[in-house]
């Protein structure tokens, strides 16, 4: 029905439960690494209980399942309610209060053609990836401001872009179900999009897509309401996480010493706590009111944040399995559609809707200071992997370096072909 | 019913069609509730009330629709004309309609005549716009892609177009105030319940930690790196991003010769710290060698290497580590309690990624636990952190106006490349990263 004039995908109805609508791309490249049956985002989570459903079917049993799920869950309210003994806030009362945080733009790096979706840091601390609605992905030496690469992907909305731990390739997926992995040459006049690889297929969107320790893996999420760890050399899908009932929009690996896990949030309110090796979803946590839009471990690995469209900000912990605190205001009515962590993990950067960013002090609960400088809303934002400054990148088609400003401030902005000079004295 | 509506577009036995006009176009193939209704009773010899009756129903349910009054889904015994609806549209050959597609037509008639929704469409399309704002850029996008295909066909045909694609909706509007689950069936009901007390279960059954203690930990963190964190504390010799000077990364590379004092302190906050940072790691590794337990650490860069390599080389892999590692009266045998090593051997005989994952937690725990620690107190990390440099903050000067140049550094595709060369691939940029792979040293 609808005219898909840049992919090729039509819709048809589910191929477990028949009845709703699901995309089904056609395969191009004839590869077909999974079954190629087209599955709603309802159906899919299911596949490990087969036979124990499909016994059930009377509206007796619906009844029943679903009064049994009400009291278990709040038997785990009730669970979770005994072991908290403290709000954070009272543990953090002894914490030193914050001072002032005066953030200053040090690069604005313009060049996308249209809104910048997504964008990541190299582990060298200073190039950036960047992806934007127009279907261009550019590395930039965000140091010097200089483009080094571009890609132009054949998709528009390449919502989601990573770049590999040894800084050798990127990898980008958006619209076209795929993800795809491009080797960084170094001869710039090369075609990049030549050697590209395939390496992901998914039956949606792909929302995020992010190296686990090596170049070899990647893990993705996507719009089909399922995540997916694949290996890069052949393409092939190592492991497939199933249990959101909506898309998922958002996932993060995590830092702890096992590094086992991930987390993903999606639009059906829920962050999940997923397994790498075994697939299975660990923990769950459905507190927010609204679509999940951004998650970031702790940087200690105990804890995760998220993002959300119902204008807050929630640290979840790990251990105690229950959310800790809720970065909220009346004054924001914008929905938050990234965070990120400082080094320390005592600030938390967000990035919302109403074109701001707001700093907000993770253990006293309290807003730092509130950014402002985009021209429309703030997509991503990520802290550089040494924490000397945060990248946040927009719709306004830029993207902000920014760092600390305290003692003589010199402010540099250059953009296009006409850099420009403009001196701030401010004496300390 | 699909049979009757067949018969009656039969042009010769059909019902009388007639062109109606409509302003200044004409539309063809209209009819009048009249004629339907005599054709009914022609057709089927039934009474004026059955066809009547029998014609709503074909109406109500989409296979006919009015053209003057789209809203009321009657049959009208007089000239209000009648148009059948394309197969297309029949209610039997689609699949549910789908919210997204009735936001994409809600967008599109909003933006071809702003302000024509009626009163419940304006509702539904700000419910929707709220539900799948997500994906609003998309359905918007749809929209006019569609308006804009649409605008390429001729007039008469768009007005048809328009007017079955309105009708189609009118009936079928998917009821967009229920939550999201409600619209499946029974069935998927019952299996996202069923899935959801396995969750809960689960969740019961699991440990949890008092706040406090969580609470706690999160201070000390945050303490403990307070001065690692550039943007809390500012960081020497000078913030990179503020001064232009890149003295701050090229002091803290990977093969520096003295490393900076808080570069050493970190490896004495966490196992995890020292491992991550490849200077620590060869310094870790030297100290190990005097203790005759290197050979942990090895294994443990070896699993590492496993776990995070290409698949392709897993089963070599797994055979190099059993080889020089586990095999009895191997070079390197590791230490490895009885009951996870005939685990691992078992293991081994059908290889996969993560067969070593239990011997590798068990010696990377045994290397914490004891050689870690023990590291800490030694000389040799002593004199390290003794040697190591705290950078002079760099003096700022008065008159900004001398500008530094700003130097590109070397890409990290370029680094590995040139290491590459050398021999076995140290896989790594200017930092160390946990996916460096030490040679055998």
């Amino acid at each position: 029905m609808c005219d898909q004039t840049f992919l090729a995908i039509t819709f048809g109805p589910c191929d477990s439960c028949s009845e709703n609508p699901v995309g089904r791309q056609s395969r191009l490249d004839g590869r077909s690494q999974r079954a190629t049956k087209n599955i709603c985002s309802c159906c899919s989570p299911f596949c490990p209980f087969p036979m124990a459903c499909q016994g059930l079917a009377s509206g007796e049993t619906l009844k029943s399942l679903k009064a049994e799920s009400e009291t278990l869950r709040k038997k785990l309210e009730e669970e979770r309610k005994k072991l908290h003994d403290v709000e954070l806030e009272k543990v953090a009362e002894k914490a030193e209060a914050l001072g002032e945080l005066n953030m200053k733009t040090r690069r604005t790096l313009k060049g996308h053609g249209n809104k910048v979706l997504c964008m990541d840091w190299c582990k060298d601390k200073r190039r950036i990836v960047s992806s934007s609605q127009d279907g261009k992905v550019i590395v930039w030496d965000a140091f010097t401001t200089n483009k080094e690469h571009a890609v132009t992907m054949p998709t528009t909305w390449v919502m989601a872009c990573a770049y590999a731990p040894s800084g050798c390739a990127i990898a980008c997926g958006g619209l076209d179900n795929k993800c795809s992995v491009y080797p960084l040459s170094l001869d710039k006049d090369e075609n990049l999009a030549a050697k590209k690889k395939s390496v992901a297929m998914h039956t949606n969107y792909l929302s995020g897509c992010t190296f686990t320790n090596s170049d070899m893996q990647i893990l993705t999420s996507s719009g089909d309401g399922t995540s997916a760890l694949w290996d890069v050399e052949s393409g092939q899908l190592l492991q497939s996480f199933h249990g959101h009932s909506a898309d998922v929009l958002t996932l993060d690996l995590a830092p702890s010493e096992t590094g086992n896990t991930f987390v993903s949030g999606g639009s059906d309110k829920k962050a999940n706590v997923w397994d790498l090796r075994s697939g299975q979803n660990v923990q769950s946590f459905d507190t927010h009111d609204s679509d999940i839009n951004c998650v970031k471990y702790y940087p200690s690995g105990d804890a995760f944040a998220s993002a959300s469209d119902d204008s807050t900000c929630r640290l979840f912990d790990l251990r105690a399995d229950r959310e800790v605190s809720i970065y909220s205001k009346d004054s924001i009515m914008f929905g938050a559609a990234s965070v990120d962590f400082s080094l320390s993990g005592r600030l938390l950067f967000a990035g919302y809707n109403d074109y701001t960013i707001n700093v907000w002090d993770v253990l006293k609960g309290t807003r730092v200071a509130i950014l402002f400088g985009h021209e429309n809303r703030v997509s991503s934002l990520r802290v550089s992997p040494d924490g000397t400054a945060f990248c946040s990148g927009s719709w306004d088609n830029t993207l902000r370096v920014r760092q600390e400003g305290r003692g003589v401030v010199r402010e540099l902005k250059q953009g296009g072909t006409t850099p420009y000079l403009k001196n701030i004295f401010l004496f300390n | 019913m699909e049979r009757v509506i067949v018969a009656m577009q039969d042009p010769d036995m059909g019902v009388k069609m007639r062109n109606q006009r409509l302003l200044i176009t004409v539309i063809p193939h209209a009819m009048t509730g009249n004629d339907v209704i005599e054709w009914l009773i022609q057709k089927y010899n039934i009474t004026e009330e059955e066809a009547r009756h029998l014609g709503g129903l074909l109406v109500q349910y989409g296979y006919i629709y009015p053209l003057r009054d789209p809203r009321s889904l009657l049959l009208r015994s007089d000239d209000s004309p009648y148009r059948f609806q394309t197969p297309y549209f029949w209610t039997s050959s689609r699949w549910p309609a789908s919210e997204l597609d009735y936001a994409i037509y809600l967008a599109k008639k909003n933006i071809r005549k702003q302000g024509e929704l009626v009163d419940y469409e304006k509702e539904n399309y700000s419910i929707l716009h709220k539900r799948i704002n997500h994906t609003w850029d998309f359905v918007v996008m749809q929209a006019r892609e569609q308006l804009r295909a649409s605008k390429q066909r001729r007039k008469a045909d768009r007005i048809v177009l328009e007017c079955q694609e309105q009708a189609y909706w009118l009936i079928n509007k998917p009821c967009v105030n229920m939550p999201l689950y409600y619209h499946y069936t029974t069935t998927i009901q019952l299996r996202y319940y069923y899935y959801t007390t396995i969750i809960h279960r689960r969740a019961l059954g699991r440990n949890r930690v008092k706040s406090s203690i969580c609470l706690e930990s999160f201070m000390k963190y945050s303490e403990q790196y307070l001065h690692h964190d550039p943007i809390m504390s500012g960081c020497l010799p000078s913030n990179p991003w503020i001064s232009d000077d890149t003295a701050h990364w090229t002091i803290n590379t990977d093969m520096v010769g003295t490393p900076t004092r808080l570069r050493v302190e970190r490896w004495s906050f966490s196992f995890m710290e020292l491992l991550n940072d490849s200077m620590g790691r060869r310094e870790f590794m030297i100290y190990l060698e005097k203790e005759f337990s290197a050979e942990n650490l090895c294994f443990w860069v070896a699993c590492e290497d496993l776990r995070h390599g290409e698949s392709s080389k897993i089963i070599l892999k797994v055979e190099e580590v059993y080889k020089n590692f586990l095999a009895p009266g191997a070079a390197r045998w590791v230490n490895i309690d009885s009951k996870t090593m005939e685990r691992t051997l078992e293991g081994i005989k059908r290889p996969h990624r993560f067969i070593m994952d239990d011997a590798q937690m068990h010696i990377y725990f045994l290397m914490k636990k004891d050689s870690y620690p023990r590291y800490l107190k030694s000389e040799l990390y002593k004199n390290m952190l003794a040697k190591a440099i705290v950078p002079q903050e760099t003096k700022k000067s008065v008159f900004p106006f001398m500008r530094r140049q700003r130097h590109s550094s070397p890409s990290p595709a370029m680094v590995t490349q040139a290491t590459e060369d050398d021999g076995k691939a140290k896989g790594a940029g200017p930092t160390g990263t946990s996916s460096t792979t030490n040679s055998q040293i």
